[in-house]
């Protein structure tokens, strides 16, 4: 009697088991996924890159000064594009370091409740705005008014696109800044007051130099974001690729410029398709290593309070 | 009228002889250099402190014992004005200083916290340099010159009995140290911004038990020439420590007198079921 | 209080005007993020609102202005976003439910999670050199829906799946614990009990990921949904605009009325995404509640 119900058991156990086996084997592909990506960026770049530099020697390409790829006579230094983009940077981050991190402050150091229930909403909606909708703005809003202020500049210009792009990334360095001052204990900020310091003071000499880390971070990640938009420099930076100081004159940035040839006529497999995966890598290698270092920054740095 | 619930009154054919205990105890006290008068405390609908006339005599050690939640905490708090970063708290009452209310209207609040300082109950020290954490408060404050800011810093550690275990290592980060030594840079801290009065939150309670003796005997030395006032649930401690204590329960004083008086002869009943280990 | 009762602090005037500056400055600061947003749509609303009618709904491109419209796009648009949700949801989900409740802490699962965080900031143009090299020109499909879908997959996948594992991980333990003890297996205490307590905070990861998609444009360049498209796909191996392409198209062009065509197609394209953010907030609102 007792044997019969037990080898039942067994064999429905034993289905389960096995059905249980291929279901953990689809979840495991669906995670592998994640790596097989990164490989493929990495194998798709690799691949076309390195038969680009078999034609452009490497130091040519980075350290070149004319990048004229789709005219002839034809010059392959990529010092423009890194030139444009570096001012697109830098640009966005005069304008989004100093409001992101103030606004930060003054929301975990200063605003009520309520203020933060109105504003930290309104921050997340500028982040939530598509980047062709900004690249729209500097172009039909900003450059106007610039060329209003001031006539020299170009209808296309890098710092109408700056601009915008600071203010795209500009909620990425509020929260994050936020959630970095929020993680300094109140005590510290108990200890700031008991020793007759006013509100400022605690808040730029005690609290800020102990999230100092995770404020770090959040600089070098928006501009990790910068240096990877695209739409706005697009639109409203142009498409001259030249090493310049003066914002407001055209540039063309990495980004730009691979949209540019996408949108052009350019056979596959010649250098002018190639150049694509060459900019993309470098590209790809930049953003990436920001990202990284900005962890690092937080692994390393980050202020341990129990 | 002192603190006590007989409210006894001196009928005027009374003998000079025949002096009520407040009496007799404000005549040997040395004058209160802060004491409130009539102190409440709200938060919202809630009075945490009823009530409360807590003298605090000038260069000796006043503590304050009680339950859990009796309020001692925020008591002490409102000496320095730190309840107020509490939304929606409340106060009626006096605090004075040397006769002078703190809550008065001109008076600044950065200022009264300048000059009493606070030792909190869990070690707070800036994430800076042991040097920076000592010298931050007198900088901002501008108490001394720049220059002779090492000469503070020294004399401060020295004062607070951690001089020697960090004089070769000032410019480490504060966080370094164990739990015993950042409270008693946390003292130091406090005591470079030459304060008449220290108030101490339960200070030794996240110590282990060496740490704690070790603060307490700083203690005694530091009472030659400060007044601290210390909340403390540790009964042993109060008794070993203060020269004064005050009971307090559910928000009221119920008792103050000389330590050895309120643990050994305490006058109410509460008291005693508090000091015997009937409760709390 | 005056000075002479105590040593009075010698430079507290100064520093108080100085804390009132810098809290002055810190709040104008604060809210110039706000004012900045308030002026960027009043400006788009005063641009495009003219030009949003039912004629724009319903109508393809046009050279001339006055007929254009966003029909291909929005179509396009509809198609993309639909064919991506069905191949990025389950996949994000899946993985997300391998990590949390299928896989032991271990190196292999370190270098996922890393794999997955740092795609989470490649620049969305990277994506599309991918989409192209692998699935327009590798696997052939050309430039397709079906392409742009993949690419779009392959760049919300990260999000959705940092966003799942955040809802997986809310669920409490004492509910898994309940299901094993009465022996289900780890599948079966997942699919019965773990996944439909995660649900709302999945769907609302899985709406935001999607509304980032939605707004994408680079990544669609690269894998050559066309720019002037008057037909609507009928099928995933079709041709394709979409909403954000069309909006950079008109917005590219120097005339003043493609301006205002492209801020009309800016209006319908943050109208979808204010809704489809409504949702999500509703759903995390509705169920934190029931909570």
């Amino acid at each position: 009697m007792a044997t019969a119900p037990a080898t039942a058991d067994l064999a429905f156990a034993k289905k389960r088991r096995l059905g249980e086996g291929g279901i953990k084997a689809v979840l495991f592909v669906c995670a592998l996924l994640s790596i097989f990506t990164t490989a493929g960026i990495i194998l798709v770049l690799a691949r076309e890159s390195w038969t680009f530099f078999r034609e452009i020697p490497l130091p040519d390409f980075l350290f070149g000064t004319r990048w004229t790829p789709l005219l002839v006579p034809r010059s392959y230094g990529v010092l423009p594009l890194l030139g444009g983009t570096a001012m697109i940077v830098i640009g966005s981050a005069l304008v989004a370091v100093p409001v992101g991190l103030a606004s930060a402050i003054y929301l975990s150091e200063y605003a009520s409740e309520r203020v933060r229930g109105i504003v930290k909403p309104i921050l997340e909606i500028l982040a939530g705005v598509p980047t062709v909708v900004y690249g729209y703005f500097a172009l039909t809003s900003v450059t106007p008014l610039l060329r209003a202020v001031i006539p020299a500049t170009n209808i296309f210009n890098a710092a109408s696109a700056a601009v915008v792009v600071g203010i795209m990334i500009l909620p990425t360095v509020a929260s994050l800044c936020d959630d970095a001052l929020r993680a300094v204990p109140r005590s510290l900020r108990e200890a700031g007051f008991a020793l007759g310091a006013t509100r400022h003071e605690v808040a730029t000499q005690v609290v800020v130099p102990g999230a100092l880390s995770g404020i770090i971070a959040s600089f070098i990640l928006a501009a990790s974001r910068a240096f990877g938009e695209t739409m706005a420099v697009t639109l409203a930076a142009g498409a001259t690729p030249k090493l310049t100081l003066n914002p407001l004159e055209s540039i063309q940035t990495i980004t730009a410029y691979i949209v540019q040839v996408s949108l052009g006529d350019t056979p596959a497999g010649g250098v002018e398709y190639k150049t694509i995966f060459a900019v993309g890598a470098l590209l790809f290698v930049i953003t990436l290593g920001m990202n990284v270092v900005a962890n690092r920054v937080l692994r390393r740095y980050q202020e341990v309070y129990e | 009228m002192g603190p006590g619930t007989e409210g006894v009154m001196m009928a005027p054919e009374s003998t000079a002889t025949e002096k009520t205990p407040e009496e007799s105890l404000r005549e040997t006290m040395p004058a209160p250099i802060l004491e409130t008068r009539d102190l409440s405390i709200f938060y919202g609908k809630n009075e945490a402190v009823k009530k409360v006339s807590l003298p605090v005599p000038e260069r000796r050690i006043t503590a304050i014992i009680g339950p859990s939640g009796c309020g001692k905490s925020t008591l002490l708090r409102a000496l320095n004005r730190m309840n107020e970063f509490i939304a929606d708290v409340r106060m009626e009452g006096e605090v004075l200083y040397r006769g002078h209310n703190l809550y008065g209207k001109n008076v600044d609040p950065v200022e009264v916290r300048a000059r009493i300082g606070m030792v909190f109950q869990k070690p707070n020290p800036f994430p800076k340099t042991i040097f920076q954490n000592v010298a931050w408060g007198p900088h901002i404050n501008g108490l001394v010159p720049r220059r002779d800011l090492p000469e503070l810093v020294e004399r401060s550690l020295r004062q607070a009995g951690l001089w020697d275990e960090v004089k070769e290592r000032l410019g480490e980060s504060g966080l370094s140290l164990s739990g015993g030594q950042q409270q008693r840079l946390c003292i130091a801290r406090a005591l470079a911004m030459q304060p008449e009065i220290i108030l101490m939150d339960e200070p030794a309670s996240a110590l282990d038990p060496v740490s704690t003796a070790r603060i307490e005997d700083l203690l005694f030395e530091l009472r030659e020439r400060y007044t601290i006032v210390i909340v403390t649930h540790n009964m042993q401690q109060a008794a070993r420590v203060s020269d004064y204590t005050a009971f307090m329960d559910l928000g009221v004083m119920e008792e103050f007198g000389e330590t050895d008086q309120v643990f050994t002869r305490p006058r109410h009943e509460r008291t005693e079921d508090y000091v015997t280990g009937r409760f709390g | 209080m005056t000075a002479s009762e105590w040593r009075g602090v010698p430079n507290l005037v100064r520093r108080h005007r100085q804390s009132l500056w810098l809290r002055r400055l810190f709040k104008a600061l604060t809210w110039l993020g706000v004012v900045l947003l308030a002026i960027l749509l009043y400006r788009i609303a005063r641009q495009g609102a003219g030009w949003v009618d039912w004629d724009f709904l319903t109508s393809f491109p046009s050279r001339f202005p006055v007929r254009a419209g966003i029909k291909s796009a929005l179509a396009g648009t509809i198609w993309l976003i639909g064919l991506t949700a069905l191949i990025s949801i389950p996949v994000g989900v899946a993985a997300a439910v391998y990590l949390e409740e299928f896989s032991r802490p271990g190196r292999l699962k370190t270098f996922i999670e890393i794999n997955i965080a740092n795609l989470a900031g490649v620049p969305s143009i990277v994506y599309g050199i991918l989409g192209l090299a692998i699935f327009v020109r590798g696997i052939a499909l050309g430039r397709s829906v079906l392409a742009g879908a993949l690419t779009m997959s392959l760049l919300i996948l990260p999000v959705i799946i940092i966003a799942a594992r955040e809802a997986i991980k809310a669920v409490p333990q004492s509910l898994r614990q309940g299901a094993m003890a009465l022996g289900a297996t780890r599948w079966q205490t997942v699919r019965h009990h773990v996944l439909p307590g995660a649900l709302p905070g999945i769907l609302t990861g899985v709406i935001l990921a999607l509304s980032r998609a939605i707004g994408e444009t680079a990544p669609l360049i690269m894998i050559g949904a066309l720019s002037y498209v008057a037909f609507v796909p009928e099928g995933p191996m079709d041709g394709f605009t979409a909403l954000p392409i069309q909006i950079f198209n008109w917005t590219s062009r120097p005339q003043q009325e493609f301006h205002g065509l492209a801020a009309g197609g800016i209006i319908v394209l943050l109208v979808v995404l204010l809704l489809m953010n409504a949702a999500a907030v509703a759903i995390r609102h509705r169920f934190q509640r029931r909570r």
